[in-house]
């Protein structure tokens, strides 16, 4: 810290002594101007490489979207960056075919039950850990924390075994239960983070001009903390959203998830490549749909709301 | 932030712990109660003690997923984390620019993971797949399903490329935390490019840094469904690691036994890295 201190306040005096320096002498050329061009060279040299990293990065996704515009005999054909016959099948395909889009529906359903449940039980919690000191507090936190680590192949089994003996196995409910494993805990770190940037004294106030606590976190504190509802709401769908092992595990006809409904591209006249992308298509579009909303906060979530 | 003492905060925090507890006390229970049995059917089953952990401990199989799980998560470390803090630097500050480059570079992290192995599946073949057809045009015989170190190459770059944008993103947000006043006082003082960064950025990212390190080391060690999609393990075990063998273990073997012994074991190295982890957090916001 004092170190940071001492470059700050150099900065301050170097900057009297060069606007004196300025001053004083007669008209010339600014006193960073090779500094400057320097600078401007290096943004240059940066907006280069990050145009080439971001079509590096795209590349992939591109080849994917204009593959799922491409017939089949197309794309065994030969490679081109443009479908040269543009077709609109594989997309017919699947909003014309019920066992096809209801797996866009299920995974839909399951994400947001999961959504609202990891919301509305890590609320409460989240504030608990920010303003109070407890038994256990610290012991529960990381535990939570462990939860979120720990691997999902572990629990495959049991999950199984556990969901099939309460019969809800095969079921929306089922998914979003399993994934509130990770979500939860998740959604409390995050949650705690904004929380514990909202001062106390507010709190304190609104007890005072006697507000009840449930009423105080209703109608004042949940939209103080708007923000990081938006960005952990956005963090349990994306993780939910992009989870596929565990909701393929638990669900075999009325809940099975879009993820494992595309393995049907897979047949004995071999891959029906058009149509698997058309699909992988589809997945993407939700989370890009709802990034925009969160873009500025998405960083913060990513580092479990410690940054 | 100072905190009030009050136990009644248990009851806020009731809801999380008996649904978490729901989904891992339960199942993590069996998996102990399986660990240390050998069963035949639901009916008949022996105790075992410790029987299953000192056979996993000694399985060959294992140790490679192990080593090769160790390898991995290295390896993709050591590309991410520079290239994470690169584009980074690179990203702009300001305006339309600032947004779009946010949207873009967070588009991999939004896909399903089983799509992210469809796409490099796609992207990787030589026939109908861009990156492929390069590797052939070059004079390569790139085949990722049968070649171990390409079918490596492409599991490590897919990686890359999916997670990459979570290093990026977290070291963009810890870039912007930086006042002004240090860059005016690094131009004033003509520092170079590299001493910026050296002096000024870097130290300023080191929080962010080691929560990157530990999410992406935590996330690879558990890896499944993409090196699942892409290559389903092989050629042979070349890209088994140890999510992958574990599953083939408990669903496609049914060896319920071992595989549970060999969750705990797995589970405990995670429980490690993770206290590492959270003390290293903890420790991070107790300084500042």
């Amino acid at each position: 810290m004092s170190n940071e201190t001492t470059i700050a306040g150099r900065a301050n005096q170097n900057e009297t002594i060069a606007e004196a320096t300025y001053t004083q002498t007669a008209p010339q050329q600014p006193v960073f101007s090779q500094a400057e061009r320097k600078a401007k060279y290096a943004t240059w040299r940066g907006r280069i490489g990050l145009t080439v990293y971001l079509i590096l990065l795209l590349m992939p996704i591109y080849w994917l979207i204009n593959m799922s515009f491409k017939t089949n005999t197309e794309i065994l054909s030969g490679l081109s960056f443009f479908p040269q016959d543009f077709t609109l099948e594989n997309y017919a395909k699947i909003f014309g075919d019920a066992t096809w889009y209801m797996g866009y529906v299920n995974s839909m359903i399951y994400v947001s039950m999961n959504m609202v449940i990891s919301l509305i039980v890590a609320l409460p919690a989240a504030y608990a850990f920010s303003r109070y000191k407890f038994v256990g507090d610290k012991h529960m936190f990381f535990w939570l924390l462990s939860n979120r680590m720990a691997p999902p192949a572990v629990f495959l089994l049991p999950f199984f075994q556990l969901y099939s003996s309460v019969g809800l196995f095969d079921t929306h409910i089922a998914v979003a239960l399993a994934h509130c494993l990770f979500n939860v805990p998740l959604a409390v770190w995050i949650l705690e983070g904004f929380m514990s940037g909202v001062p106390r004294e507010i709190d304190e106030t609104a007890y005072i001009d006697g507000y009840s606590f449930p009423k105080f976190f209703v109608k004042i504190f949940i939209p103080l903390i708007r923000s990081g509802i938006g960005v952990t709401a956005f963090f349990c769908f994306m993780f939910s959203w992009v989870e596929l092992l565990l909701a393929r595990t638990l669900t075999s006809v009325d809940a099975k998830p879009i993820g494992a409904i595309m393995t049907r591209t897979v047949s004995a006249s071999g891959m029906d490549w058009g149509l698997l992308a058309a699909a992988g298509v589809l997945t993407i579009i939700p989370g890009i749909l709802v990034v925009y909303f969160v873009r500025n906060h998405v960083a913060k979530g990513f580092a479990l709301g410690r940054v | 932030m100072t905190k009030v003492e009050n136990n009644k905060a248990w009851w806020l925090v009731m809801p999380v712990f008996l649904i978490v507890a729901f989904s891992a006390i339960i199942p993590l229970m069996t998996v102990v109660n399986y660990s240390v049995q050998d069963i035949f059917d639901p009916y008949t089953r022996y105790f075992v003690g410790t029987e299953w952990f000192k056979q996993v401990m000694t399985d060959s199989r294992l140790h490679d997923a192990l080593i090769r799980q160790f390898i991995y998560s290295f390896t993709i470390l050591a590309i991410e984390i520079p290239l994470g803090i690169a584009v980074a630097l690179m990203m702009p500050t300001k305006g339309r620019g600032a947004s779009l480059a946010l949207i873009l570079v967070a588009i991999p992290l939004l896909i399903p993971w089983n799509v992210v192995g469809t796409i490099w599946q796609i992207f990787g073949r030589a026939d109908i797949g861009l990156f492929g057809a390069m590797m052939a045009e070059l004079g390569i015989n790139y085949n990722y399903a049968s070649e171990p170190m390409h079918a490596w190459l492409t599991v490590v770059l897919m990686d890359v490329w999916h997670w990459t944008p979570l290093v990026a993103l977290l070291c963009y947000s810890g870039l912007r935390a930086i006042p002004e006043v240090y860059y005016q006082a690094a131009r004033i003082d003509k520092a170079s490019r590299w001493a910026v960064f050296r002096y000024i950025q870097l130290p300023k990212l080191t929080n962010v840094l080691i929560i990157g390190v530990l999410l992406r080391f935590m996330d690879s060690f558990m890896i499944y469904t993409e090196p699942f999609v892409l290559t389903g393990g092989g050629p042979g075990t070349s890209t088994t690691f140890l999510s992958q063998s574990l599953v083939q273990q408990a669903i496609g073997q049914f060896d319920l036994g071992p595989a549970a012994a060999f969750s705990l074991v797995y589970f405990l190295i995670i429980l490690l890295v993770c206290w590492v982890f959270y003390t290293t957090i903890m420790n991070m916001q107790k300084d500042k």
